[in-house]
């Protein structure tokens, strides 16, 4: 029997149909074990379950799911320095920022628009800005609304950790199973530098005091939902000069206590966001500084290095921010759910999965049969794993690390996009060259003669001969053809 | 005596709301305000004012006197 099927790019892209390209090649998967293919080897089954469909928590599911914020908590105990409650932006991408607050009721309704509208939805999260521990009854009855309506929807919480032990009887009842916790240091010396004060007891505590209670409440709930098998990934904020060096002992400390997952991110800090760091001109981090760090913690709790820091009211695939598509105005005011879309999205993923699973040991294979050598390549993607971006659409490349040892995501590099209303700005351009440094191949859905030249003359090939090849296929073709090994189609 | 939100400050948080233990703050317009009337200045409930303790922007929940 043959499913019909169904092109992933008619569900993921937002233009009409007869405007998308031809379907990518693709050798099809019948096999009914595409959903274990994907499993990366060191990884439990039971974990696995739990992830595969989370793009935040799995660096692979975030190329084919997406999930939204609904910011129904605004309410914080907690101050900190890289933080400014009266900042909103429309344009800003950023945590912390949002548009609009919700009721749970208008949370609902902008989740079932959400869910009808981009298949891709399988989390919801309630993530800033406040803290949705603290603001408890809000996103307690969000929640409960929302799972009530979209059944395997994956519900979510990012938060500071202070009221998280209170909650997590009821974060165990709600079927939450993934949770976030921001932890800057264990160390109150160093948190009292971080965060002027906490709010607890019906009391605020300042300084070091502050920064111990928060500190013990953070390892005690860290503790709390390992023990109850809750996922929890943690979240640092590297702040140059402060945390950047104790950022190895939280690690080790989370680890210990069962962190899934360590999330590094630069600090933000910038004077016109009016956060106490960006007035007293602390700088964020690098990038260099921070691949640098996150170099140091390999081996420690695993890594995530696939964040965009997104809105507290995101929408969509990492990356790409739809928030701007569901805000209140143009939500009917009665709406409801129709899992359709939904549902088929999930069965051309299932089979993407799988085939795109067998192009990446492929592509393996070729890279570790390969001569010795490295080298970097960014990828202008709009998700599906696939080169299926045209580079003067690409707001950001997908910087991967090809070597001996493999073919490893890196991050992520913000640009501006070159080319708006059909034309290319040429100092769009140098700033995208500069972005580009230390990358060796561009590979993307289409590029025109002008920016390939420009970029050839920085020392930066581009090429769009791959374009909607899986990313893993093209970088195993081009390693082979560059350190010796002969080049083999991987998807053939 | 009681205690009054600067509006202009305030960033519509709720936190003074679910931390009033008279049941005295409410969002009215564009910011939470309190009513004179209930405010208790938290006395014979907590040590410090709860809406001022929790306010994450300084100086905008204030006493009402200090505030004229």
């Amino acid at each position: 029997m043959s499913a019909p099927m169904i092109s992933l790019e008619s569900l993921t892209s937002r233009r009409p149909l007869d405007q998308l390209p031809v379907t990518a090649k693709s050798s099809g998967c019948t096999s009914s074990s595409c959903d274990v293919s994907t499993k990366p080897v060191d990884m439990d089954q039971a974990i696995w379950a739990k992830i595969k469909n989370h793009p935040c928590y799995s660096e692979e599911a975030h190329h084919y799911f997406a999930r939204m914020h609904v910011a129904v908590a605004p309410a914080c105990n907690i101050q900190c320095n890289y933080c400014n409650r009266k900042y909103d932006c429309a344009n800003e991408s950023r945590p912390g920022v949002v548009s609009e607050k919700l009721t749970p009721d208008q949370a609902l309704r902008k989740v079932i628009a959400v869910a009808n509208e981009v298949p891709q939805l399988s989390v919801l999260g309630v993530a800033g800005p406040g803290d949705a521990c603290y603001d408890w009854k809000k996103t307690k009855e969000t929640f409960k609304r929302i799972a009530g309506e979209i059944h395997d929807i994956k519900l979510c919480i990012s938060t500071n950790g202070l009221a998280l032990p209170d909650r997590v009887a009821e974060l165990v009842d709600m079927n939450v199973d993934h949770v976030t916790i921001t932890i800057n240091m264990v160390d109150p010396e160093i948190g009292a530098k971080i965060y002027p004060w906490i709010f607890h007891h019906n009391r605020r505590y300042t300084g070091v005091e502050g920064a111990r209670i928060l500190h013990e409440r953070q390892m005690l709930a860290l503790e709390m939902l390992t023990a109850r098998g809750i996922l929890t990934k943690v979240n640092s904020v590297m702040i140059p000069g402060i945390n950047d060096e104790h950022l190895i002992e939280v690690n080790k400390s989370v680890k210990q206590r069962g962190a899934f997952l360590h999330n590094v991110m630069p600090l933000i800090s910038n004077p016109a966001h009016g956060t106490y760091y960006g007035l007293t001109g602390q700088r964020g981090p690098r990038a260099v500084e921070l691949k640098a760090l996150q170099d140091r913690l390999e081996g420690g709790a695993k890594l995530m290095r696939h964040c965009r820091q997104c809105r507290a009211d995101a929408v969509g695939l990492l990356g790409d921010d739809r928030g701007q598509e569901f805000t209140l105005d143009k939500i009917p005011g009665e709406i409801t759910y129709d899992p359709h879309k939904r549902e088929t999205y999930r069965e051309v993923v299932a089979r993407e999965r799988g085939d795109h699973a067998t192009a990446k040991s492929e592509a393996l294979e070729i890279v570790k049969a390969a001569g010795d050598g490295s080298f970097k390549v960014a990828v202008a993607t709009k998700g599906g794993g696939r080169i299926n971006e045209h580079f003067g659409h690409a707001r950001e490349f997908q910087i991967y690390e090809a070597s001996p040892k493999g073919i490893t995501y890196v991050a992520h590099h913000k640009i501006e996009q070159y080319c708006l209303g059909g034309v290319g700005e040429e100092a769009t351009l140098d700033g995208i060259i500069a972005a580009l440094d230390g990358v060796d191949v561009v590979l993307c859905a289409k590029i025109g003669e002008f920016p390939k030249n420009r970029l050839m003359e920085a020392g930066v090939r581009a090429t769009d001969a791959y374009g909607y090849d899986y990313i893993e296929t093209a970088i195993g073709a081009l390693y082979a053809d560059k350190f010796g090994a002969e080049p083999q189609a991987a998807t053939a | 005596m009681a205690f009054r939100i600067i509006a202009s400050q305030c960033t519509q948080c709720g936190a003074c709301e679910f931390e009033c233990p008279s049941g005295a703050i409410r969002f009215k317009g564009e910011a939470y305000v309190i009513d004179p009337e209930k405010c208790t200045e938290c006395k014979g409930s907590f040590e410090t004012q709860q809406c001022a303790e929790v306010c994450p922007v300084p100086k905008t929940c204030v006493a009402a006197a200090a505030a004229i």
